[in-house]
């Protein structure tokens, strides 16, 4: 069976931030498709740096826990892995796959893939969150969906993702409408009554943990509450609209599979019982004996 | 256990079997098995029945480790460190059964392993929190999930959250009082991870340790600044972090291989081979201030009150501002002595209580330079 490790950004001040990673990881050690799931970070520990040395396989494949290539997945984590020989995915920016490659300090063979957040089915696990939030299976007729991304910050191919998955939802013809928005760039979340006419309108925010961007700033900006600390109603009213925030894609349980389907995109042998057993929500906690 | 030891054995001892002191040899269908000073021959089918006490205790072990235990190296070498069966450490099969009888026991970091035997010499191992040594396992939450363990590690006793997981801030209370080998090590490695493997790597020789300015080097987008943090800086940074009370990691790492820091490497366990994520994070933070030149002020204080501000910076350094007593008014970092001494010294313009000593603005007092 193949061994992962799935790599996130952690954090030194939220612990909700490596929850995602964590959660993923023991979903999908209960699937029993991975002989290993390692969990990595480079804000906690395991650290990147010494991830694979924990992982007792001479072939690993290794899943960015991001929405986006950029700086992490370019940069940081084949830099932090010691990947031998990295040059890039040959990717439009939402294209990346998987590069074979070597890790310097441990000579394992290393299945880098791309982030989940590009993958195709990334576009289920946002309208897996429009269905939880909402309660409704199938949620979609006479419905907005907003997909929000951060925006051009720092990197492109961010908002190139969030386009990506709404074009790919727009295509399904399920929701009423679907609309790609943004913090940082028009057109921009603040504004999202602006951009829909449906009376009912699902957000989901491409972020893979839930912390200051989806916790704070997006509920204030959207009007959902004047404080996030007082919490806000799902739905929630604003300009006669009923708002129904999801919080971040990437604590849906379904995004587990996403994972895999990388490592399966990369050449590992996933065995069908990841696809047998799916979860909405509930604890499948393994107990060791 | 699928398999009789003994004919596991059988198999094995076609090639010569050698461990632990064990000896075994098949000579068609006889196994000759022996120890230090005991040695018998069984049929190849044999069982363990057959065999004397102490034989049969070495074949068990032979077992244990050659069919139960995992293979990997670090996490292998774990084990028999844990039960005092390392290279180096001389006791036979009869006298550790003896001990795992009642159970071995070693510290990691604020962890208490213990190792037990349990039937046909398989092993079982306990985790719990080292100042829980002796409380009764009827009191402690009994864990069983590598889920726990990531619970454990993620918040302290006064539920906060760690970011360091190797800080000495581990809660209580908990106990995983049945595990496997895979298991154990699985549970340590969330708790510590990464550090048997780098103790492993130390034992072999074979740790890659990588200093301070290698680290700082490698350091891109925000970070890119850490190499800028002057050498005495790195020496005060060292203190702030990487001292036992801090971390329960050994530092192996200094400024440079040639450039050792004066701080004290700690005597954890395990070691810690590069800066950590917090470290350079901090340091990050240090480069930023260390770029700010100094000015001197003046401000009217008693001796008292000058003493009150040293005990007040001590307090919060070491962590111990919870454990002055509300009515104790004779520690300086009181909260109520703090209180009255902002009132007195620090309210209003809190910047006016210290003088720019060659009279320029306080208000340009962060200005850079």
């Amino acid at each position: 069976m193949p061994t992962l490790v799935v790599a996130a950004h952690g954090s030194h001040l939220n612990p909700a931030s490596s929850r995602p990673a964590h959660e993923h990881a023991r979903r999908l050690r209960a699937t029993g498709a991975f002989d290993t799931v390692q969990p990595a970070f480079w804000k906690e520990q395991p650290h990147f740096r010494e991830a694979l040395r924990t992982v007792p396989s001479e072939e690993i494949y290794l899943v960015p826990l991001f929405i986006s290539e950029g700086y992490f997945t370019e940069q940081v984590i084949p830099r932090e892995f010691r990947l031998a020989g990295w040059s890039g995915w040959e990717s439009d920016g939402t294209s990346a796959v998987a590069a074979t490659l070597s890790a310097q300090d441990t000579a394992q063979t290393v299945h880098y893939c791309g982030p989940v957040g590009t993958h195709d089915a990334m576009s289920d696990v946002i309208v897996r969150r429009a269905e939880s939030v909402t309660g409704d299976p199938d949620v979609g007729e006479g419905v907005g969906l907003a997909v929000v991304g951060h925006g051009t910050e720092r990197n492109e191919n961010s908002a190139k993702a969030v386009r990506y998955h709404a074009d790919r939802i727009r295509a399904r013809d399920r929701f009423g409408e679907v609309q790609a928005l943004f913090m940082d760039e028009e057109p921009a979340v603040d504004d999202v009554t602006d951009y829909f006419e449906s009376s009912d309108v699902v957000v989901v925010p491409l972020f893979i943990a839930d912390g200051y961007h989806t916790q704070e700033d997006i509920p204030e900006d959207m009007g959902l509450t004047d404080d996030y600390r007082t919490g806000w109603d799902t739905p929630a009213t604003v300009d006669g609209h009923r708002i129904w925030y999801a919080g971040a894609v990437g604590t849906e349980p379904l995004l587990a599979e996403v994972v895999a389907e990388r490592a399966a995109d990369a050449g590992a042998e996933v065995n069908d019982r990841l696809r047998t057993e799916p979860e909405r929500s509930g604890d499948d906690t393994v107990s060791f004996c | 256990m699928d398999r009789d030891p003994v004919e596991a054995l059988a198999k094995a001892a076609a090639d010569g079997v050698e461990f632990d002191g064990l000896s075994a040899r098949l000579d068609g269908e006889r196994l000759h098995v022996a120890t230090e000073g005991s040695t018998t021959t069984v049929a190849a089918d044999g069982t363990l029945a057959d065999l004397p006490a102490p034989l049969a205790a070495s074949v068990t072990n032979w077992f244990y480790w050659d069919a139960i235990a995992p293979e990997q190296s670090a996490g292998r070498a774990f084990l028999r460190w844990l039960e005092g069966a390392s290279e180096g450490e001389q006791s036979t099969v009869p006298e550790r059964y003896d001990a795992l009888e009642t159970g071995v026991s070693r510290e990691w970091g604020q962890l208490l392993l213990t190792a037990r035997l349990a039937d046909q010499g398989t092993r079982r191992y306990e985790v719990r929190h080292v100042d829980d040594q002796d409380v009764p396992i009827s009191e402690l939450a009994v864990k069983t999930a590598l889920d726990d363990a990531t619970a454990i590690a993620r918040r302290d006793d006064r539920d906060r959250y760690r970011p360091l997981k190797t800080a000495p801030t581990l809660p209580r209370g908990w106990v995983f009082p049945d595990l496997g080998p895979d298991a154990v090590l699985s549970i340590v490695g969330e708790l510590y991870p990464a550090t048997i493997e780098n103790w492993y790597r130390e034992r072999e020789g074979d740790l890659d340790v990588t200093h301070y300015r290698e680290a700082a080097q490698r350091q891109t987008g925000r970070y890119q600044s850490v190499s800028e943090l002057p050498s005495e800086a790195l020496e005060w940074a060292a203190e702030a972090c990487c001292v036992d009370p801090e971390c329960l990691k050994r530092r192996e790492w200094d400024e440079t291989e040639d450039e050792v820091l004066d701080v004290p490497r700690g005597d954890g366990s395990f070691p810690c081979r590069e800066p950590c994520s917090l470290f350079v994070a901090a340091a990050k933070e240090w480069t930023s201030l260390e770029d700010e030149a100094t000015r001197t002020y003046e401000i009217e204080l008693t001796p008292s009150e000058r003493d009150q501000l040293e005990a007040i910076v001590d307090a919060v350094a070491d962590g111990q501002t919870d454990q002055i007593r509300e009515a104790d008014l004779g520690a300086g970092a009181n909260r109520y002595r703090a209180r009255y001494l902002r009132a007195k010294r620090f309210e209003g313009d809190a910047s006016g209580a210290f003088e720019m000593a060659d009279g320029s603005d306080p208000s340009e007092e962060h200005t850079t330079e």
